[in-house]
């Protein structure tokens, strides 16, 4: 196995006591003092994530909207300056190269956050496709990434600047120079919780980082590892590439037909999700609860009346519902909301129903 | 990294159980490093009560947020007891792993597998070359 790579904070993350994991190719930190800890700062004060190991592909030039627009599933055309949306690369069967938010940061300037497992294959899908004048650059390694979530973090993002800010709002995205630092800050996240996602120089993460933490010390902020942001995710519906996600997926099987444009318009893809857009699809993404005591966890079977019918994606237990929850794909006939479901743990068919998703409405 | 408590009048295994004999019976447990290394444990499955456990084999589960792992009989007997206050509460494990968070209590059936437990000074060199 290859090295793994490490994160500007990597040594911040050690002096913290977190421990650290190989994920993607980098080692990172599964968790810092205790995931169920991480996770409840985060729904009621506030969590900073490293996720540096997270790539940035930037697009420059006068064709840079349209070059985007032809990318991505979502509708960048009509993405406004200071901007961002989630949407999907597509290969030509309708499979998904990846899930990624695309920010519009000026007139003629975009970036592409995807994921890290991803990073070098989104690369070459790109510069495959990509078409017009534009400059494609990947700043992922001179890139890091960090993301404040929970309701203090706009507190203490202020906190930390010092002065009044003009922060973006939900999916809204900014350079601002804060405590001499030139940031990206992004209004999104990967929690269900508001916060923000912060791009700097690899040099200025761990200024960063420190004085982030230390201005939400008031609000009781702890550094949050990789294993609460996967029961954060979860809680609120979030797809995660290479568990509800991969290149034989389509948006229609995943739920995500809300982040695909007007199949008349023209974008990588379109072609195959124009010849499956009339049928049903084979499988769907459906959220369930247990009823019985146990644990879901991805891969294992999902049985209705005794056959195998699905597989879990992800599974966990939610520690905001106090239930356990997982994602799953099923058969379209058994993925109406109170469905019951049996989930295969350990030989044993342990009941449970279909449930809408997010698990964690908003504002909760 | 080794703070972890490892009590000197324990018997232990190399996958993190405890033993404490109590007259005719034992009482098993996981060991403070297991539960630190699991983290917060949200889950725990036992078999019934009378039920056999035999040396090394699984005798139930344990779940933390993350990760499921199998529990391991230190020795074979007869269960006769299990801990009912994990239904409810798994962190027990988490508080108070030598105390209220044991698992099973047994009735060896072979009193001399207890013979080749680890005594704690073993137990520790084992741990201190797993840890993180």
């Amino acid at each position: 196995m290859s090295e793994l790579s490490r994160t500007p904070l990597f040594e911040i993350h050690r002096r913290l006591g977190a421990r650290l994991v190989p994920f993607a190719g980098w080692e990172m930190p599964i968790q810092y003092s205790s995931i169920l800890d991480e996770h409840a700062a985060v729904r009621e004060r506030a969590g900073l994530f490293d996720v540096s190991h997270m790539g940035q592909i930037f697009f420059e030039g006068p064709d840079a909207v349209a070059a985007v627009d032809r990318l991505v599933s979502c509708d960048v055309a009509s993405l406004g300056v200071g901007r961002a949306r989630y949407g999907l690369l597509l290969n030509d069967a309708g499979g998904c190269v990846d899930d990624v938010i695309a920010t519009r940061l000026g007139e003629r300037e975009l970036f592409l956050c995807v994921n890290a497992s991803n990073i070098d294959k989104d690369r070459d899908w790109i510069l495959h496709h990509a078409t017009g004048d534009v400059r494609i650059e990947d700043r992922s390694p001179t890139t890091a990434l960090l993301a404040l979530q929970g309701p203090a973090s706009a507190r203490i993002l202020t906190r930390f600047a010092g002065t009044e800010l003009a922060l973006p709002k939900r999916f809204g995205a900014a350079r601002m120079s804060i405590a001499g630092l030139e940031l990206i800050v992004s209004a999104t996240g990967y929690t269900g919780s508001p916060g923000f996602e912060l791009a700097c120089a690899s040099t200025d993460a761990e200024r960063l980082f420190e004085g982030l933490l230390a201005a939400g010390a008031p609000e009781g902020i702890l550094p949050v590892g990789l294993g609460a942001r996967d029961t954060l995710r979860l809680e609120a519906g979030m797809a995660l590439y290479g568990h509800e996600l991969d290149d034989t997926t389509t948006p229609f099987e995943a739920g995500l037909e809300r982040y695909v444009k007007d199949l008349a318009r023209d974008f990588v893809g379109v072609e195959a999700l124009r010849r499956i857009a009339g049928e049903t699809p084979r499988r769907r993404l459906v959220g369930f609860e247990l009823v019985e005591r146990g644990i879901a966890r991805a891969d294992y079977e999902i049985v209705h009346e005794g056959s195998i019918v699905g597989r879990v994606t992800s599974g966990a237990p939610s520690p905001t519902l106090g239930k356990s929850i997982g994602l799953g794909y099923v058969p379209p006939a058994l993925s109406a909301v109170g469905q019951a479901l049996g989930i295969r743990i350990r030989g044993k068919d342990v009941a449970a129903q279909v449930v809408a998703l997010p698990f964690l409405k908003p504002g909760r | 990294m080794s703070d972890e408590q490892i009590p000197s009048e324990l018997r232990y295994t190399k996958d993190d159980e405890w033993v404490r004999v109590e007259g005719d019976e034992v009482v098993v447990g996981v060991t403070d490093f297991a539960q630190s290394q699991l983290g917060d444990i949200v889950f725990v499955e036992l078999p019934a009560v009378g039920a056999t456990t035999e040396a090394g084999a699984p005798f139930g589960t344990i779940e933390s947020v993350k990760a499921v792992s199998d529990l391991f009989a230190p020795i074979s007997g007869e269960i006769l007891a299990v801990n009912e206050a994990l239904t409810d509460k798994p962190e027990l494990v988490n508080e108070s792993c030598y105390g209220t968070g044991w698992l099973i209590r047994l009735r060896p059936s072979d009193r001399g597998q207890l013979a080749a437990l680890l005594d704690a000074e073993a137990y520790r060199k084992s741990t201190e070359s797993r840890a993180s």
